[in-house]
């Protein structure tokens, strides 16, 4: 029986096999931030023991940098001193990190594709849960808690107990693919399976609906993964893939040699066999907006927002969370989405801040205002792409429309910098959770595509942006 | 890590389903550089109101779960961001054994290397413990739930039951085979980073 691109890359990576328990596993790179790391360092140096790989390992700062001015100094202290404590960590253990300071600095699933350093075929980890980003590449990139990254650290090695595999394929073309997203594949990808329903499997993501995406679309889709509770996400590697990667300021040099290799062996066997299958057809998606307090609980722009009953198929701990997540929201039952309007808009985080994000939605946004109950900000990926789209002029046209520029970082996707929703305000935003108070405690999340965003900061409520002129 | 030992509590029964780690420690207090102290913390926005005064009406704040060490909830506990902070929270609280019908992967993961025994079991049995009143023991050695009417039993991994009777250093395990590691390392073809 052939073998799935997941069962390959893990049997390349096995360092110890035992019957009935997890394996010992290789890890090629490890990224590392500055929010679920201080403990591991900490734990090293209790038990007098060194970093193994430092050459496999980078690390930058990007969950609770300001994005404001980075010329002045950083106000919360507490901040301030989880920085501080990463630049310690990295200079005593060798480790090398992209700065505050660094042109290379961003969240750490963008720039590790833009540097070269994300790869086909090799396993990735990060202490965060949407490392499923890599998969995009054709990697198996596992989030993890900070004991693993202590123990990667320590070992370059972890135990993990084998993935089932599920294949989730997407078939069939968009009508309009400026206005229906790579976000909105993934979306209706949750809305289906549900939040758990990936748990314990390796999602690999095929079908002619994939393999059309561009690389940033492919990273949106897999970085949305551990959404739908799966342990990663993966696409195998093609031309597009390959490519992308080529020239980048730490694509290995022997590269030409490695893409042979990986045309060769990196893709599932046509007669491997999945353990679970789902099949969505795109043809007719509409962009999704989502409701709830989950990103399961997600609906078309067209539609009323679902009653709890209808949501929850007859399951009545669903249909309580329904409830729940409605008078969190503020929303009621049967509401058009279209008649939701919002305070604040986000555009950025991991999910959609990558320079195609930002392309597609200054489309929108050129000539245009932001609607005057709205405060609108985007959040460039990484400094890298805020300098890319400084040089294509896209940070004019968001200015001259009032959404503010910022410097690279998470940001408003979780609010541990000073970019929180304040209680009540209801914000659009293309991060990728909708939990309460994600955004800043009281907030109300609604999760869209950038250029769904985008033309809710214009008209100050959701619009569907299939019926505006994209092209 | 100090080996796992039998619990004997009383119940609190967190009747909620896909209870995220955002909930069980919000991200302001992801900041801190420590692992220790973040019980104060846990279920901070459910636990608190904005002037930070205790809500009444979460169960948490009932001195009747004082002392509490078993958490049972609903389906999908612990999805979402990666924080073993979520973990820390628990632990640092009093709580050594979380139940639910089902738990996210990283958070399932987190658990073992704190010493805290997730345990999974079928909703319906779930719904009998959220009602459950009494102490009940939580025997991980004979993979047993006692409560006063009935024994349940769950299933738990042998590798992972082993390190939590036993209180393992993950690390110092993978050790032992370092020259594993070494041998992986000079046949493969990943280059470095730098």
């Amino acid at each position: 029986m052939g073998k799935t691109l997941f069962e390959k890359i893990w049997e390349s990576h096995i360092v110890v096999e035992k019957q009935n328990e997890p394996a010992l596993i290789y890890i090629d790179r490890h990224l590392v931030h500055e929010v679920t790391s201080p403990q591991a360092f900490d734990g090293l140096r209790m038990n007098n023991r060194q970093v193994r790989r430092p050459d496999l390992t980078i690390a930058t700062m990007d969950h609770n940098v300001p994005t404001s001015d980075r010329s002045l100094p950083i106000l919360d202290q507490t901040s301030a001193v989880q920085i501080k404590t990463l630049e310690n960590n990295c200079k005593d253990f060798g480790i090398k990190l992209f700065d505050i300071n660094s042109p290379n600095q961003g969240i750490v699933h963008v720039i590790g594709p833009q540097l070269g350093i994300t790869l086909p075929g090799s396993t990735i980890v990060c202490g965060d849960s949407h490392t499923s980003t890599h998969g995009a590449f054709g990697a198996l990139a596992l989030g993890i808690g900070t004991s693993e990254v202590e123990h990667v650290l320590a070992s370059q090695t972890l135990w993990l107990e084998k993935p089932k595999t599920f294949e989730v394929r997407v078939e069939g073309k968009r009508n309009n693919p400026h206005a229906v997203t790579a976000k909105d594949i993934i979306l209706s990808i949750i809305k289906n399976i549900g939040t758990a329903g990936g748990t314990g499997t390796v999602i690999e993501y095929r079908g002619e609906g994939i393999t059309d995406l561009s690389m940033d679309q492919r990273m949106t889709i897999c970085n949305m993964s551990i959404e739908g509770g799966a342990r990663a996400g993966l696409i195998a590697p093609d031309q597009k893939t390959f490519d992308y990667l080529r020239d980048r300021e730490y694509t290995p040099k022997n590269y030409e040699t490695l893409v042979d290799s990986w045309k060769e062996n990196l893709k599932t066997d046509s007669d491997a066999i999945f353990d679970k299958q789902f099949i969505l057809n795109i043809n007719d998606i509409a962009p999704q907006v989502s409701w709830g307090t989950n990103p399961g609980m997600t609906c078309d722009v067209d539609e009323p927002i679902p009653s709890p009953d209808e949501f929850s198929n007859g399951d009545v701990n669903q249909k309580k969370g329904a409830e729940k997540a409605l008078e969190y929201m503020d929303l009621k039952s049967g509401t058009m989405i279209e008649d939701i309007t919002i305070d604040r808009v986000f555009i950025g985080s991991c999910t959609n801040a990558r320079l195609e994000d930002l392309i597609e939605s200054s489309k929108i946004v050129q000539g245009q205002k932001v609607a005057s109950n709205v405060h609108a900000m985007v959040v460039p990926g990484s400094q890298m792409v805020k300098k890319q789209a400084e040089e294509m002029g896209l940070d004019k046209i968001f200015i001259d429309a009032n959404f503010e520029w910022r410097e690279a970082g998470c940001s408003m996707c979780l609010g541990m910098n000073p970019d929180i929703l304040a209680p009540g305000e209801r914000c659009a935003s293309t991060s990728n959770r909708n939990f309460e108070g994600r955004q800043g405690n009281g907030g109300r999340t609604h999760l869209v595509s950038p250029v769904m965003a985008a033309a809710a900061a214009i008209n100050g409520h959701f619009v569907d942006v299939r019926k505006l002129d994209l092209n | 890590m100090e080996p796992f030992q039998n619990v004997k509590s009383i119940v609190t029964p967190l009747d909620k389903v896909n209870v995220d780690t955002d909930q069980i420690i919000p991200k302001q207090f992801l900041k801190l550089v420590q692992k220790s102290g973040f019980g104060k913390f846990l279920f901070f926005n459910w636990r608190y109101d904005e002037n930070e005064n205790m809500k009444s009406d979460f169960i948490l704040n009932d001195p009747k779960y004082d002392g509490s060490q078993i958490l049972v909830a609903g389906d999908n506990f612990g999805c979402g961001s990666s924080r073993e902070h979520a973990v820390w929270a628990l632990d640092d609280y009093g709580f050594s054994v979380i139940i639910s019908s089902s738990f996210a992967d990283i958070f399932f993961s987190n658990c073992f290397k704190n010493g805290i025994l997730p345990i999974s079991l079928e909703s319906e049995i779930i719904q009998k413990l959220l009602q459950e009143t009494n102490i009940i023991e939580v025997d991980l050695e004979n993979q047993i739930i006692k409560t006063p009417s009935e024994s349940i039993s769950f299933t738990i991994n042998s590798h992972k039951k082993k390190i939590l009777l036993e209180g393992l250093d993950d690390i110092a395990q993978t050790f032992q085979y370092e020259d594993k590691i070494s041998e992986f390392e000079e046949k493969s073809t990943v280059p470095s980073v730098l």
